[in-house]
């Protein structure tokens, strides 16, 4: 089954569901109104903490990049040795 | 039935005016890759730099039986450099990686280990879990990283955690499957690569790489990425 596909049967449940709320009047209608709303804002908030946890978790290594310039050293000398040109570009 | 599998890796590595990075990346490989069977196709878009004559330096110094040149006449985009390389790869697996040195081919046992481990159709490279990791980007960049991801998932349930990398090991067949229906360009690819493999139901499995930011030379990056990634979204919600 092709993804919009899924998403597109995941709204129309959920909005079934809502229109059954305003049918049934289970809440109060001014409320089941602005269930769509608040759903939407809880997403945008949920998107927005997802990004900021993960801006604070990011995963960093300078060491990685001291690790790569040995590296680079190591390579060069070997190569120079072999007649492979490594002058800077 | 013991069948003792050979299995030999085809490193596919496009390259554009790597004259630098394509000499340090083959001996880096050659450092890590010892007792494997692989071979090195370097997929040059017709470098002014002179990156050709580099890689005819390698041969001589490595053997041209593990470092093919396949070159083509000018830049021709990401995807047919890596279906050009695929049709001279002899392995049964194939790698694919970044010139730059910002896949560093320490991790190839890694991603070896893993497919075999596993069965694997596909391993992938992360940055964005623990064991790995970025260095080089700005805060700015991490954001648009951070948020381009969370809208990734939120809108395709890839099933992967980076969808941008392209530090990747994929069995021969399986990338010749995916690779034939994939249509975008750029970064975008590789996004559409994964996720279209994700949908066929093919095995992926991740391991956590460092990505450290372009050391020599220019980063091929640039404009309006932010209008593309937003359209390469659309487009993949709507077609995979």
């Amino acid at each position: 089954m092709k993804h919009i596909v899924k998403i597109t049967a995941l709204l129309v449940a959920l909005s079934a569901f809502w229109i059954s709320l305003l049918q049934t009047s289970v809440l109060p209608e001014t409320q089941t109104w602005l269930l769509p709303l608040y759903f939407i804002v809880s997403l945008g908030c949920y998107g927005l903490l997802m990004v900021g946890v993960g801006l604070m978790l990011f995963p960093t290594c300078p060491h990685e990049a001291i690790l790569l310039q040995e590296d680079i050293a190591e390579a060069k000398g070997f190569l120079k040795g072999k007649g492979v040109d490594v002058g800077s570009d | 039935m013991e069948e003792k599998e050979e299995n030999k890796y085809s490193i596919i590595v496009p390259t554009y005016n790597e004259r630098l990075n394509i000499a340090l990346i083959v001996y880096l490989i050659f450092k890590h890759l010892q007792n494997v069977n692989f071979e090195i196709i370097v997929v040059d878009d017709g470098s002014p730099d002179g990156t050709q004559e580099i890689v005819k330096q390698l041969q001589q110094a490595y053997g041209e039986a593990c470092i093919l040149l396949r070159p083509r006449p000018k830049k021709l985009g990401l995807g047919t450099a890596y279906m050009h390389g695929l049709k001279h790869a002899t392995g049964n697996f194939v790698v694919i990686m970044d010139a730059d040195l910002s896949h560093h081919p320490k991790y190839l046992p890694s991603f070896i280990k893993k497919q075999r481990e596993t069965g694997a159709s596909i391993v992938t490279g992360t940055r964005y879990v623990k064991g790995g990791g970025v260095h080089g980007w700005n805060l700015m960049r991490k954001l648009t990283s951070r948020g381009a991801n969370v809208l990734a998932q939120t809108l395709l349930w890839p099933g992967v955690s980076d969808l941008t990398g392209s530090f990747r090991l994929y069995k021969k067949s399986v990338l010749e499957d995916v690779i034939s229906s994939c249509v975008s360009k750029g970064y975008v690819f590789q996004m559409e690569m994964i996720v279209r493999a994700s949908r066929k139901g093919y095995h992926i499995e991740e391991v956590p790489i460092t990505f450290v930011d372009r050391v020599y030379g220019s980063s091929k990056l640039g404009g309006s990425e932010i209008v593309e990634y937003l359209k390469g979204l659309v487009y993949l919600l709507v077609t995979t």
